[in-house]
């Protein structure tokens, strides 16, 4: 069995997010850049399918600029064994993702596409559902626990309430949360091995998806700021703060 | 213009979540919603009741006894011709469904909008809340999740709208249900609490949270925690507030051993009141917060829990 997992390159989860002055958007040039958290979630789940003879093959996507080649480079170093970048310096809505991924899907048949259940970028969420939708197969989001047996998949799901279990057959989608795994870190050896796996570059325009963006973005802004207050001495002044100036508690 | 709302239920009995969104729903149009249910005659005619709804689609079929995307989705898709926008709460539920009918329709999605500027312009957050981006869509109809702490319930009581029945749409893929491990609630829910009590890493451990869990009772609050925590194994995911978890705005959040990530002060930067207790005076979390006090969580915790007392 393939898996085709989806990596994607975003600003790093440490870096404090500035707002440019003109209003077009985040500061992204000279700013560290990882594979977003999730997406190494996913690719981890795809390595352990892998290590337990479940999956055969796993290929790692990863869609934009040239630098992604590097997205890839670390999917490749914790365990994938080969990569595709579909290179294209326009900005990709996660519409036009999913129908690249549906493109590489139909040529690469793989029997489940793994990927992060939301980028730290946008913070769109929509990617998996929307591929799952146009390949009109099964999505398992937000998963916290993965089993695939006799060409089926069961999925925990976290849920609002707490989980819920669905399952489906093969292939599918599956969208990964923090609970799935703890992904691992790339050794020296494997980073050295990773240099040698084969990264396949595409154009967009070979897979003949538009990519016309839906969305223009007007602006982007700081948040309203919220004051900081005071500090208090103890928990005695605390509680009168509460009852007497707040008003919260009794 | 109308607006159709995807309602959420469960249990027999509509979620809170359904009132937030269609109060955003209203800034766009003429309210329709849309209870796509088994045997769901008392949550269609709940939902008819809420103030401002126009009108109440029940869709009745054992396919959706579960809001399954992969069934639920192609029926959004198709009733969403007949409107300018469809709606649905910003939460795992909205979450899962409304993408994929923007993706059997064709149409963006546009997640966790916090303002409605127009009928085609819409506000959200991104980068965990760190910048606000105005977005313009070009789409034919717009499918938008509603971040329920930036809109207000609407009244529940006072409507009467007409109930019709919607007939059922194929589901586009094979999928169960299997079933559900709900946390038993013996307190309030985080998304509806008015008192939150949280926890970070400065717990230490998960056993340490039943001193939160006290506080919270003396308070009548909800418990909650920060992602740190429930990376390092104290609670379970459901607890999570932040921007991977639940975004909540109570009247009083009481923030302790949190440092205050970026991540988590999206989750809550908007309830009204903030306690910070920390040990380290230095932590952002003192940033945000009305009252700080830097001390040592485990003698103020008991501390606070007991001067509560005294007077409750």
């Amino acid at each position: 069995m393939k898996i085709l997992v989806a990596v994607k390159r975003v600003v790093d989860y440490n870096v404090n997010v500035r707002v440019k002055a003109d209003q077009t958007g985040v500061e992204t040039a000279n700013v560290k850049m990882s594979m977003n958290p999730f997406d190494e979630i996913a690719v981890e789940e795809g390595v352990r399918l892998k290590e337990a003879g479940v999956a055969t093959e796993l290929v790692a996507v990863s869609l934009g600029g040239a630098p992604c080649q590097e997205t890839i480079r670390t999917a490749l170093a914790v365990g994938a064994d080969r990569g595709i970048l579909v290179q294209t310096d326009a900005a990709l809505e996660p519409l036009a993702v999913a129908k690249l991924l549906k493109k590489l899907v139909e040529r690469e048949q793989p029997a489940l596409v793994l990927l992060g259940k939301q980028a730290i970028d946008d913070d769109s969420n929509q990617t998996g559902q929307m591929l799952a939708a146009m390949l009109g197969w099964p999505q398992g989001t937000f998963a916290s626990k993965l089993t695939i047996a006799d060409g089926k998949a069961t999925v925990v799901r976290e849920i609002d309430g707490g989980l819920e279990t669905v399952a489906f057959p093969l292939p599918a989608v599956v969208s990964s949360d923090l609970r799935l795994n703890t992904p691992r870190y790339a050794s020296l050896p494997t980073i050295m091995k990773a240099k040698k796996k084969p990264i396949d570059v595409v154009k967009p325009e070979d897979l003949g998806v538009d990519l016309a963006p839906r969305l223009k973005t007007l602006k982007v802004v700081e948040p309203a700021k919220r004051k900081g207050g005071v500090k208090v001495g103890d928990v005695a002044e605390l509680v009168d703060k509460l009852r007497n100036e707040a008003k919260v508690i009794p | 213009m109308s607006v159709l709302v995807l309602a959420e239920h469960a249990a027999g009995a509509l979620r809170p979540a359904t009132l937030n969104t269609v109060t955003a729903a209203k800034a766009l149009g003429e309210v329709h919603l849309l209870v796509a249910g088994h045997d769901c005659g008392a949550v269609a005619a709940a939902a008819a009741k809420i103030a401002g709804v126009a009108k109440v689609l029940q869709a009745d079929d054992p396919q959706y006894a579960h809001p399954l995307a992969e069934a639920v989705a192609p029926l959004v898709a198709k009733l969403a011709e007949g409107y300018s926008h469809v709606l649905a709460p910003a939460d795992t539920f909205g979450k899962n469904i409304l993408p994929r009918a923007a993706g059997l329709l064709d149409v963006a999605q546009i997640s966790d909008v916090v303002a409605i500027e127009g009928p085609d312009t819409f506000v959200r957050p991104i980068y965990a809340g760190s910048a606000m981006a105005t977005v313009q869509s070009s789409d034919r109809i717009k499918l938008i999740t509603v971040r329920l702490t930036a809109f207000e319930a609407a009244s529940a009581e006072g409507g009467s709208a007409a109930v019709e029945a919607a007939a059922p749409v194929e589901a586009g893929a094979p999928s169960e249900f299997v079933g559900e491990q709900l946390t038993k609630l013996e307190r309030p829910e985080l998304t509806s609490a008015r008192i939150i009590v949280s926890g970070g890493r400065g717990m230490q451990n998960g056993e340490n949270f039943k001193m939160l869990e006290t506080l919270a009772d003396k308070l009548g609050a909800a418990v909650g925690a920060s992602r740190a925590a429930v990376d390092a194994g104290f609670v379970p995911n459901d607890y999570q507030v932040g921007q991977t978890g639940k975004v909540v705005a109570p009247e009083l959040y009481i923030a302790i051993g949190i440092s205050g990530a970026i991540q988590h002060l999206a989750g809550m930067k908007d309830s009204k009141v903030i306690v910070a207790i920390n040990k380290d005076e230095e932590a952002p979390i003192f940033q945000v917060a009305d009252y700080g006090l830097v001390a040592d969580l485990f003698q103020a915790v008991p501390e606070l829990a007991a001067a509560i007392e005294k007077r409750g």
